[in-house]
């Protein structure tokens, strides 16, 4: 063989095995529930194989489930928009403070590395019956009673918001630091005022890591069931929680298979959006 | 600079205060919490106390969720670095016709919700015998922390100087010599960071493992999840305190360990 080709060959054999990985442990299983989501729960617990549209039926027109799609929908909307305030100020913060940048980002990524599951259970310790907040406020007389003040839609965001607001601010503290900070002052020597400035030169330019960010926050938000498991109450199910329960507690897999499909649909389209208009490359700077 | 005293950076710097306190005042809690001496996992602090830590290392359904997620967690981390290093050595050193299609694809298992890959993998391997057992739970958890190994790695290989090793080859090194001996040690920072990377997400993974675990076998997160069922004790504190010092700790030796060796290798 001749050392042109065997130089064209290594790259591939290099690939072979996460290309593998990857292809069988991911694609052929999604090609796969394609197949299961037409198949058919029987009353005796078998799957009938075939072709039955009775699983996308369900899934597409009982309102029960389209009514939880989009109450998901509306909760990652809010849960993303929650970030963009709260994370763009302190990203702004990061990315033109002097001295201790190199702190502020490793505390910034320090959550990266905190338990989901201990961040979200964080949360009962603040907020429960017997939390920090209730026995503060009895201390000081305000209630005598504590208050119950978590597991409904609100306390689901504040979860889903603490878990995802690391990913906004890194995606927008990425964006702002390539922007040359001469183009705001060339802006404010030619008359606007800083905010003008801001709005006009940073803003536009920050865009893409903002974008980058909503996009991250929205569909890890959306998908997720175990933040309304543990501080949600019994009708603040998202879609996730469909999955699981279809899958895990009444065994429908066909059923599970069509739900996960539409999940994957909804939040593959949005991605598809994002690609189309920005292009994967911005989603990888925040990530790397 | 004006900017550093204006009044709208004063604001965006109390933002931003206010913004580090809501990212860390739970876990703070839970932290301080674990050392109460009170016998439910509450406020008010009746004092300090390691009692939650002793009782923590006498239970034996922590001790084996630890051993499996300790035991998942460097298999995982082994497997996917292996497959993650000589992916990326290929999509940094080589010419790869459709490089960008290949990353991408690469790195699909981050971009599916990780519950429809959780859905896809157990339904499919179960189709071909594979039920919910620790090899599932491998397989879950070598996919989806692939892509995160990836992006990684190939961020650091990106910086290694091809000259070094073209110098080894002409200077009569052959091309296995070259690799354990000049690409190797200049890559060893790169790997041991994907590594950690992969060991601390399949350490913290819930989501997918809640799919794929047999009944029976818990990890540390599914673990505390049940445990939450009931309600929540000082033990789960506790066990948020040694996770908290693990997966924290952990990355942060990592780095120190990583900028000894590239100090050394002079990179």
């Amino acid at each position: 063989m001749s050392v042109e080709a065997r130089e064209a060959r290594q790259p591939w054999i290099l690939l072979s095995p996460a290309l593998t990985a990857v292809g069988l442990l991911l694609f052929v299983p999604l090609i796969f529930i394609v197949v299961y989501s037409f198949w058919l729960r029987t009353a005796s617990g078998a799957d009938q194989v075939g072709f039955f549209l009775d699983n996308w039926q369900e899934a597409l027109t009982d309102r029960f489930y389209r009514d939880i799609l989009l109450s998901t929908l509306r909760i990652a909307a809010i849960t993303t928009l929650v970030c963009a305030l709260m994370g763009y100020p302190a990203a702004y913060f990061i990315a033109r403070s002097r001295g201790n940048k190199a702190i502020l980002l490793l505390l910034l990524m320090l959550p990266f590395w905190i338990s989901y599951i201990i961040r979200t259970m964080s949360w009962i310790n603040i907020l429960g019956v017997s939390g920090a907040l209730n026995t503060a406020l009895m201390w000081t007389g305000l209630i005598s009673e504590p208050i119950q003040m978590l597991y409904n839609e609100p306390t689901v965001i504040l979860g889903l918001v603490h878990f995802l607001l690391p990913f906004m601010i890194l995606n927008v503290y990425v964006s702002l630091d390539g922007i040359d900070q001469t183009l705001e002052e060339a802006a404010t020597s030619l008359g606007a005022n800083r905010w003008e400035a801001f709005l006009q030169v940073t803003l536009p330019l920050s865009l893409p890591g903002l974008a980058a960010g909503g996009l991250l926050c929205f569909v890890l938000g959306a998908g997720t069931y175990i933040t309304p498991l543990v501080l949600g109450g019994p009708s603040d199910a998202m879609f996730a929680n469909l999955v699981f329960e279809a899958i895990i507690t009444q065994l429908n897999w066909p059923l599970g298979s069509a739900l996960s499909l539409m999940l994957l649909a909804v939040l593959g389209l949005l991605v598809a959006i994002y690609n189309r208009y920005l292009g994967m490359a911005q989603l990888m700077k925040g990530l790397g | 600079m004006r900017s550093a005293s204006g009044l709208g950076w004063h604001l965006i710097r109390g933002w931003a205060l206010l913004v580090y306190v809501f990212m860390f005042l739970p876990v703070a809690v839970v932290v301080l919490l674990s050392f109460n001496a009170s016998q439910f996992g509450s406020f008010p602090m009746t004092g300090l106390s390691f009692r939650w830590f002793v009782e923590l290392a006498e239970n034996e359904a922590i001790l084996r969720a630890f051993e499996t997620s300790i035991v998942l967690g460097l298999l995982t981390s082994i497997i996917s670095t292996t497959l993650g290093v000589l992916a990326s050595l290929a999509l940094v050193r080589y010419r790869v016709p459709g490089a960008n299609a290949i990353s991408t694809l690469l790195i699909a298992p981050i971009l599916v919700p990780e519950v429809v890959l959780a859905v896809a993998l157990l339904l499919f391997l179960n189709f071909l015998g594979i039920h919910k057992s620790f090899a599932l739970l491998l397989f879950g958890h070598v996919i989806f922390t692939l892509p995160f190994v990836i992006l990684v790695v190939q961020a650091r290989l990106v910086g290694i100087k091809r000259e070094v090793e073209e110098a080894a080859l002409s200077l009569g090194a052959n091309p296995v010599q070259t690799f354990f001996q000049i690409t190797l040690p200049l890559m060893l920072p790169a790997v041991l960071a994907g590594a950690l990377f992969a060991f601390t997400i399949s350490f913290d993974d819930i989501t997918g493992t809640l799919f794929w675990k047999p009944g029976g076998v818990e990890t540390i997160p599914t673990q505390i999840f049940a445990m939450l069922r009931n309600s929540i004790s000082p033990e789960i504190n506790a066990l948020g305190t040694v996770m908290i010092v693990m997966t924290v700790g952990l990355p942060l030796l990592g780095v120190a360990v990583a900028r000894r060796l590239a100090q050394r290798s002079g990179g």
